[in-house]
């Protein structure tokens, strides 16, 4: 019974797609050349992880290359520097989360409590700036930055520490590369918390002002819960990106002496992948790091929804 | 009616002032040390340690002539003004088309086509099967590789798509009456109307481009596409000197200017942007508002 009440509403659907199609044929023939785009860079290239289940070779292509199951998989879960590419991603995440989620959101109210307006606006441009600055200039300017004969060096120095190159040394990567990524963006970070700022009632601090309440209880029980959504759907993203931090940077920042506190599981996946040609290999590998990232924005996206009602979709 | 502020919240606002002189200063100095080195004379700038805060000996351009004579400065510099052209009208047709097309509620399959490509932007295939599926195209080696396979930003699509759908529908229905079809619709109604909107989204990706350079060095193989950022990272980076200059004459200086070369093409790469962006930045903050409020 059921089955042919849903397949009648199949068909049902499938005339009424027919009938759409040709109601509208122009509508149709605007979203095609998206429709393409989104099939050959995006769903081709996902169904080309099957090669993580092969031993691809390029004259085979995807179809004709021998299926070797869970090998790469396998070998990776094995490999002498998964343990090291792992704990790196995850330290990386973690610290940037620790470190760099707070700091806009504290940014944001902070600046909220200055009174001037001209002052505002002066210290959100400048601080808006380094969003612009693109990644090769970016990290040039870090090495800049943290080379022996550096600022940062000189003013370590002052300290009565060594004269050291940040970058050549493995203990400091980690701490440089957050830093430099919150030095960027904090600013930038901040806007989306402005707006949330600008669109709570101000009849709510009226009446807070009437009832005795000074600036820090305004903060803390007006503001703060009003952007409260804000920060838990950006922490969900930040959550979910856990796994895929910008290699980007990172490729362009480390070295094989920092590999070891710098080499994340992107930038192995890259070296092996594009570098040694090894492109199975390196697609099991990036395929069991999305999966883990898809796990993570799932479960951060339940447990929000179920926490707060707050959720991405 | 002036309020009285207790001593408590004057103090507090002091603080919070300097705090954020603080910021600015630790935002602005790395740029102005870039800055101040770029103008000062090479071999002061070599034996330079710590702290930059004025230009170095007599201030002096030779730096960047060093730059301008480069030929392949000059030529990533033209590759990435077009991608910059070239690219962001790309996008911007395609992305503003399916951002209108699913912005109609006669559109049958909106919601389906929705989840599907709001499934790319959680999980991707990763970099070597997009890059095999390039060869696969014969894109491989061609400065639309470069374009193509960041047509459409799921996220800016999403954005402008917001846009559409809170844009009054009584003059699309008055149209669809007098017979326009729905290339009319999005040309003549949709599309003016948004110009607000385009102009963020155009932003957004024209400086996606011309900061952009890792799909450039995985799918370019032919120096003659390079964008400048890729010129850049051989400069910057790996600091292969040689390519900064052209003759063997140069070389001998450039060699000796190494660190102010560098500080000079961070300046000259950079500049662009920071010229125009007092003017953008009213709307690239709009876009991250609009882009606050989505559906």
């Amino acid at each position: 019974m059921t089955g042919t009440v849903v397949r009648a509403g199949n068909a049902h659907k499938r005339v009424n797609l027919f009938k759409n199609i040709c109601t509208y044929p122009i509508l149709y023939l605007m979203v095609l050349p998206a429709l393409a785009y989104y099939i050959l860079f995006h769903y081709m290239p996902m169904f080309g992880l099957v090669i993580a289940f092969q031993d691809y070779k390029v004259v085979h292509g995807f179809l004709g290359s021998e299926w070797v199951g869970l090998k790469h998989f396998r070998s990776f879960l094995g490999d002498a520097y998964f343990l090291r590419t792992l704990r790196n991603t995850l330290l990386i995440s973690i610290y940037q989360l620790l470190w760099g989620f707070p700091v806009p959101i504290l940014f944001a109210l902070f600046l909220n409590e200055v009174r001037s307006k001209s002052f505002v606006r002066v210290t959100q441009t400048i601080v808006y700036i380094p969003h612009f600055i693109s990644a090769v200039v970016m990290c040039s300017l870090i090495r800049t930055l943290c080379g022996a004969n550096g600022p940062i060096s000189g003013v370590m120095q002052l300290f009565g520490m060594p004269k050291t190159d940040l970058l050549g040394t493995a203990r400091y990567f980690r701490t440089v590369y957050v830093t430099a990524e919150i030095w960027q963006e904090f600013g930038w970070g901040s806007i989306i918390y402005f707006a949330a700022l600008t669109g709570i009632d101000p009849a709510l601090y009226e009446a807070a002002t009437l009832d005795g309440a000074n600036r820090f209880q305004k903060a803390w029980h007006i503001s703060l819960p009003g952007i409260l959504p804000t920060i838990v759907i950006l922490l969900i993203l930040k959550i979910g990106n856990i796994m895929s931090i910008g290699w980007e940077k990172i490729i362009l920042l480390y070295n094989p002496m920092t590999y070891e506190t710098a080499d994340v599981i992107s930038t192995y996946s890259y070296r092996r992948g594009l570098q040694n040609l090894e492109y199975s290999y390196a697609s099991a590998i990036s395929f069991f790091n999305g999966v883990i990232n898809l796990v993570l924005i799932l479960g951060a996206n339940a447990i929000s929804r179920k926490l707060n009602d707050t959720s991405l979709w | 009616m002036k309020t009285r502020h207790s001593l408590g919240e004057r103090s507090f606002d002091v603080l919070n002032i300097v705090l954020m002189c603080v910021l600015m200063i630790i935002t602005l100095y790395p740029m102005l040390h870039v800055l101040f080195g770029s103008f000062s004379e090479g071999k002061e700038l070599m034996k330079h340690e710590g702290l930059l805060f004025h230009v170095l000996g007599k201030p002096t351009l030779s730096g960047y002539r060093i730059i301008l004579k480069n030929k392949n400065i000059w030529r990533g510099f033209c590759n990435s003004v077009g991608y910059v052209f070239g690219g962001t009208a790309l996008n911007l047709l395609l992305t503003s088309l399916l951002a209108y097309a699913l912005s109609r509620r006669h559109f049958a399959p909106r919601k389906l086509l929705m989840k599907l490509i709001l499934v790319t932007m959680f999980f991707s295939g990763g970099i070597i099967p997009l890059f095999l599926v390039i060869r696969l195209l014969g894109l491989f080696d061609s400065p639309l590789a470069v374009i193509l396979p960041g047509a459409i930003s799921t996220y800016n699509m999403v954005i402008m798509r917001t846009f559409f759908m809170r844009i009054p529908n009584e003059l699309e229905e008055s149209a669809q009456i007098d017979g326009a079809n729905d290339f009319v619709v999005y040309s003549r109604i949709v599309l003016p109307m948004s110009m607000a909107v385009i102009a963020v989204i155009a932003l957004y990706y024209g400086v996606g481009h011309w900061n952009a350079w890792f799909n450039a060095m995985v799918f370019l193989r032919n120096r003659n596409y390079y964008p400048l950022q890729l010129f850049l990272r051989e400069i910057l980076i790996e600091s292969n000197m040689t390519l900064a200059s052209d003759n063997s004459m140069d070389f001998v200086q450039t060699n000796y200017s190494e660190q102010l070369v560098k500080y000079c093409l961070i300046v000259v790469s950079t500049v662009p942007i920071l010229v125009l962006y007092p003017f953008l930045q009213k709307y690239f903050v709009k876009g991250v508002m609009i882009g606050a409020l989505k559906g």
